[in-house]
């Protein structure tokens, strides 16, 4: 196991958040708490309580949710593309590391800035509700598991991106509004029969719905089917890596 | 044969089709020696990027097979690639991090534990230690391929490939990169040069590999090249135009210039007698008498483009 590289790999990625700071962490915090103000101030005021939760404190898990699931996938993505794009990407391909090895580097980086986003969101949100976490433990499992998963999948993103489009397009497209229909803002038992049929193909409210039993022990559907959902999106991840590294798919011609 | 005596890269029947269709390799055998300088001269689109990409492991190798320092570079590629620095043609570095930081990079993915008294002598034996701070957007092109040098030198490989090192490099900075290239194979480390640059083959190589079309042509040590390929001409300046080459003259191989000025004789410099002492004396015997005697030999480039015009 070259350690060496994959401690290389996560500190240039570490560096290159710490960069950018300003951008990686303060316009998260920005839009949360705008999100805050919209939806917890003007519709918060007239929904009382979801499932005997306040609003305000319900859609935390799912805020947090949203930044750390489009985080983890964009972090990852762009960590991956930037040395396609730049071309050092050859230094990756000729150095004695395995996919596996430079899977964690890049993963690794791009879900530990995901998970600071999220902690970040959760103290910001503390300043606006009141925030009990049932299950300190499970929460941050939780939160782990999604920011490691997400970042997998942001990994299979920039290395199928040919272009800055391509790299914005799945976030965009894909994640956002999974996310703000997978019941981030709104209890699922809250929608029309057929619809909540529909909303348990989404993957995302598997997860938001297990953060959110984590915080309030109410949710949509039961926590191991939540921990099954994201140990299978891992799977499908990695096994998806692992052929990208053993055929070179758009890596080595 | 002792580990010294096996040659560090060795090449055996490697093809390369790429998935447009494109065979850039046709069979390539190839013996590098421990601590040669190996220059791969060939034009655009001969294979030279792809051979390197094989042996680097940018590209998939699929037909054929290609050991460093005894290692297959497909089933044991740490090993392989451990020994190996790689110096790209493009200027490919990360432009908004800082030069110690982009070698020290370098020196863990490969490997090696954090060694800051090795990233500086590195550093400093490309003249780069007094840019060590400044980020690689503010650096010159000269100083970003000596970056790109120092990358590849930070975890101390053995073999050094150097795709195009002078391509767009002043001829100043051409003669500095030569200095560094000289430097390396004094301490043994072993070079793979490609280039467009003639000169540059025949300043540094040991050898020459010539390589058209997927196939090398030949290989063979410069200088013996040089003797073997190339041919020798002595002009002699007349102090009178001659009318025509005189009839006493006609066994050797003379042309007289459109102006009667001079006369080109060409001869093997490999030969034993190269009839020069017999010729002048016979020159003077038939009257001519001589200005001024020059000689000049072809260079490789004109060797080179000689061999690549033969080649179907």
């Amino acid at each position: 196991m070259n350690l060496a590289a994959i401690r290389a790999i996560y500190v240039s990625e570490m560096a290159r958040t710490f960069r950018t700071l300003l951008q990686s962490v303060v316009s998260p915090v920005i839009s949360t708490s705008l999100y805050f103000v919209v939806f917890g101030a003007a519709i918060g005021s007239r929904i009382d309580q979801v499932e005997g939760v306040a609003y305000g404190a319900f859609i935390v898990p799912g805020l947090i949710m949203l930044t750390v699931l489009t985080q983890s996938v964009t972090n990852a993505a762009f960590g991956i593309y930037f040395p396609k794009f730049v071309g050092t990407i050859y230094e990756t391909l000729s150095a004695p590391v395995s996919f596996w090895e430079v899977m964690v580097g890049y993963v690794g980086a791009a879900a530990t800035k995901a998970m600071m986003i999220g902690l970040i969101i959760y103290a910001t949100a503390n300043l606006f509700v009141d925030l009990p976490i049932a299950h300190p433990g499970l929460a941050f499992m939780f939160l782990a598991l999604t920011c490691i998963s997400f970042s997998m999948f942001g990994f299979i993103i920039g290395i199928w991106a040919k272009n800055f489009e391509q790299l914005q397009l799945v976030p965009l497209l894909v994640i956002t509004p999974l996310v703000f229909l997978g019941g981030s803002f709104y209890s699922v038992s809250m929608l029309p029969p057929a619809w909540q049929t529909v909303t348990l193909f989404n993957p995302v409210l598997y997860l938001v719905s297990g953060f959110r039993w984590a915080f309030f022990e109410t949710s949509d559907v039961a926590v191991g089917a939540s921990l099954a959902a994201i140990a299978l999106f891992m799977a499908a991840c990695l096994f998806a890596i692992r052929t990208i590294f053993a055929t070179g798919w758009r890596l080595r011609d | 044969m002792t580990s010294q005596d096996r040659p560090i890269v060795s090449i055996r029947d490697v093809r390369k089709t790429y998935a447009t269709g494109f065979q850039a390799l046709k069979g390539v055998d190839l013996e590098i020696a421990r601590g040669e300088v190996l220059a791969l001269l060939g034009p655009n689109g001969a294979g030279k990027t792809t051979l390197i990409s094989l042996i680097c492991g940018m590209a998939r190798l699929e037909e054929g097979i290609i050991e460093v320092g005894g290692h297959d570079v497909v089933r044991d590629y740490r090993a392989a690639r451990r020994m190996i620095g790689l110096v790209p043609q493009e200027l490919a570095l990360e432009p908004f991090s800082k030069v110690r930081d982009s070698v020290a990079y370098s020196r863990g993915l490969f490997g090696k534990p954090r060694d800051d008294a090795r990233v500086e002598a590195v550093l400093r034996s490309l003249s780069l230690w007094e840019k060590r701070d400044a980020k690689i957007n503010e650096l010159s092109g000269g100083m970003k391929r000596r970056v790109l040098i120092a990358k590849a030198l930070a975890h101390d490989p053995e073999v050094l490939f150097l795709d195009e090192p002078t391509a767009g490099v002043d001829v100043e900075l051409r003669k500095g990169m030569w200095d560094v290239m000289r430097e390396l194979r004094a301490q043994g480390v072993t070079i793979i040069l490609t280039t467009h640059y003639i000169e540059e083959a025949e300043a540094m190589a040991d050898r020459v590999a010539v390589i058209s079309g997927g196939r090398i042509l030949l290989i063979e040590e410069t200088g013996a090249l040089m003797r073997r390929m190339g041919s020798k001409r002595l002009t002699i300046e007349l102090q009178t135009p001659a009318g025509a080459i005189p009839p006493a003259l006609e066994r050797y191989d003379l042309t007289l210039s459109a102006d009667g000025m001079s006369i080109d004789y060409a001869y093997d410099r490999a030969a034993e007698r190269t009839g020069i002492a017999s010729l002048l004396h016979d020159l003077s015997q038939a009257g001519l008498r001589l200005r001024d005697v020059r000689t000049t030999q072809d260079s490789l480039e004109d060797i080179f483009v000689n061999l690549v015009k033969e080649d179907p």
